[in-house]
């Protein structure tokens, strides 16, 4: 298994003054596997990100991306992953093709191939018909979807998303969820998303990883992290029964 | 250098589409129009009959229009223009959540400020260029005079100057971009340095100078005091890059003028000169004259761009 974790963290820290962000976070992930990343907001989820990306160095620790140090190779990683930032902002006057070509020149994409892919992801995330459009006048949904299109533009292998159904309607945010399911299972991406939803997060990850004040307490199936806080029994927990426990948890050991 | 590349176009189409460029370029047009429109007729006034001295064409960028020539206008707007043009390049971009999106592409991180700040260059360029020969073209009709080897020569190192000057502008805001996370901020500050170099420095030299012989009154002559106080009023001056573009820039443009210092600090051997030989300076020795002051704004520019690259390469960035 070791040699098939394509993200690989050892110790992975970040201070900024005397205030401790990311605590010796470690953790692995595999080929193909989707990654619930969760906690309460400003616990150092899209710190850890960062770091993996390479646009914030750690104060110490090191990770691996496929391979490649975030640090000294931030360009090679950025290669091969997709980041969908939370609030991903956009420029109004564009329109979605010129958006999506600006994307690709950045990522040395041919122009003919750039032509067909750009058409091929408006029509996978919904937006064919209002390619004419500028994106000023997108609904947040539709913004949203065509973040999606922009980091799947450059065929990347893995995809980091943070807070991706944030301010979606209900049908909308669900539709995004099956959307990244079904990237997952025909490409074989790797998928690291961090949400704040439990119920949806909980429907698509393979595993997840549980952050609070800057240290990694759970990791693990949703299985596993139910029998290590609740003991082996037959009744599943849901993740959302499980959070709570590992919260209130912490909360009880500071007081 | 493919997002090198990317950027430049990027940016190059958001300024020719923008209506800032318009208004700027509309600005700059009919104010430089005007000024030659005066310059030429005025001229051709004062060149009736008379025997037509050496560089009249250049004459056109030198001689004061309605109120102020093409140097002087060039002096005062040209920071207009770089600072439009400037302020929030990076902080927009961080404003409106495009930063990291940029910044997570497979690209250099400085081709962003590179992009920008190139980009930007080039449509100043583009500016200037097209106002230098629409001037020059206008003047070719009203005049009827053809220009020569030399005022070529000494319009393009003109050219190249103004580039520089409105380059340093350009950086200084590109830093204060870098710098405030609001555009306001960066905004207002431009501004703020802008007049206060170009308006107010002149006038403190002034006040500096009165204050600073004060005590001199009674020891010295009027006319060393005279001499005192300008020779004070302009080293300060020389703190404004406007002071020393308008200095180095009225040598480039006008042959005849054989020193950036006014009449009053001469030393009695060059104001011998000076009344003695008319004839114009040669393009060598204009530069000669010019060097260190041209020489400052380049490294001015370079200075203030190489300090935003560094901040902004530097800067952590989240959103």
């Amino acid at each position: 298994m070791e040699d098939k974790e394509i993200i690989k963290t050892k110790n992975l820290t970040k201070l900024y003054g005397n205030v401790t962000v990311v605590n010796h976070v470690s953790f692995g992930i595999q080929e193909g596997e989707i990654f619930g990343f969760l906690g309460p907001n400003g616990a150092g989820k899209t710190t850890t990100l960062l770091m993996l990306l390479g646009l914030c160095e750690p104060t110490y620790g090191t990770a691996k991306v496929m391979g490649f140090d975030p640090i000294k190779e931030p360009t090679e990683v950025k290669k091969v992953v997709g980041y969908l930032p939370e609030n991903v902002g956009f420029y109004q006057d564009l329109t979605p093709v010129e958006t999506l070509e600006f994307i690709g020149e950045m990522n040395s994409i041919p122009q003919k191939e750039l032509k067909e892919r750009i058409d091929q992801l408006l029509f996978l995330v919904g937006l064919s018909k209002d390619r004419g459009k500028k994106v000023g006048a997108f609904s947040r949904g539709m913004k949203q979807r065509l973040g999606i299109a922009e980091v799947l533009l450059k065929e990347p292998k893995i995809l980091f998303l943070d807070e991706p159904t944030l301010g979606l309607d209900p049908e909308g945010s669900r539709e995004l969820i099956q959307f990244i399911k079904e990237l997952n299972q025909s490409k074989n991406l790797t998928v690291l998303i961090s949400s704040h939803n439990l119920s949806q997060v909980q429907e698509i990850s393979h595993r997840v990883g549980i952050m609070l004040e800057g240290k990694l307490v759970a990791l693990g199936s949703i299985k596993e992290l139910s029998q290590e806080k609740f003991g082996v029994g037959d009744k599943e927990y849901s993740l959302e029964e499980i959070y709570h426990r590992y919260f209130k948890g912490e909360k009880d050991e500071r007081s | 250098m493919k997002g090198l590349s990317a950027i430049i176009k990027k940016e190059l189409g958001d300024h020719f589409s923008s209506q800032r460029f318009v208004i700027l370029f509309g600005m700059a047009a009919i104010i430089s129009f005007m000024t030659t429109y005066m310059a030429a007729i005025n001229l051709k006034e004062a060149l009736e009959g008379a025997s037509k001295p050496g560089f009249v064409f250049l004459m056109l960028f030198s001689t004061p229009g309605a109120i102020f020539s093409l140097l002087q206008f060039v002096a005062f707007f040209g920071p207009l223009i770089g600072i439009v043009l400037g302020f929030d390049s990076i902080n927009r971009e961080r404003v409106q959540g495009t930063l990291i999106k940029l910044l997570s592409q497979p690209i250099h991180r400085d081709s962003v400020i590179n992009g920008k700040f190139l980009a930007s260059m080039i449509t100043v360029g583009i500016m200037l260029l097209s106002i230098l020969l629409v001037v020059s073209g206008f003047g070719l009709f009203i005049l009827g005079v053809v220009p020569g080897i030399e005022e070529i020569v000494r319009l393009a190192l003109f050219f190249v100057l103004s580039l520089f000057y409105i380059g340093f502008w350009l950086a200084l805001s590109t830093l204060f971009s870098v710098v405030f996370k609001s555009i306001t901020t960066s905004a207002l500050a431009s501004f703020v340095l802008w007049i206060f170099l170009s308006f107010f420095l002149p006038l403190l030299g002034d006040v500096l100078a009165k204050a600073g012989t004060s005590q001199d009154t009674n020891k010295l002559t009027e006319l060393e005091l005279v001499i005192k106080q300008t020779k004070i009023k302009e080293t300060i001056e020389l703190g404004s890059v406007m002071a020393l573009f308008s200095k180095s820039g009225s040598l480039l443009i006008d042959p005849t003028r054989k020193t950036v210092s006014s009449i009053v600090v001469m030393g009695p051997v060059e104001k011998f000169l000076s009344s003695r030989f008319k004839n114009p300076l040669s393009l060598d020795q204009s530069l000669l004259v010019i060097y260190p002051y041209a020489l400052t704004i380049v490294a001015l520019t370079i200075l203030c761009f190489g300090i935003s690259y560094t901040v902004f390469i530097l800067q952590e960035v989240r959103t």
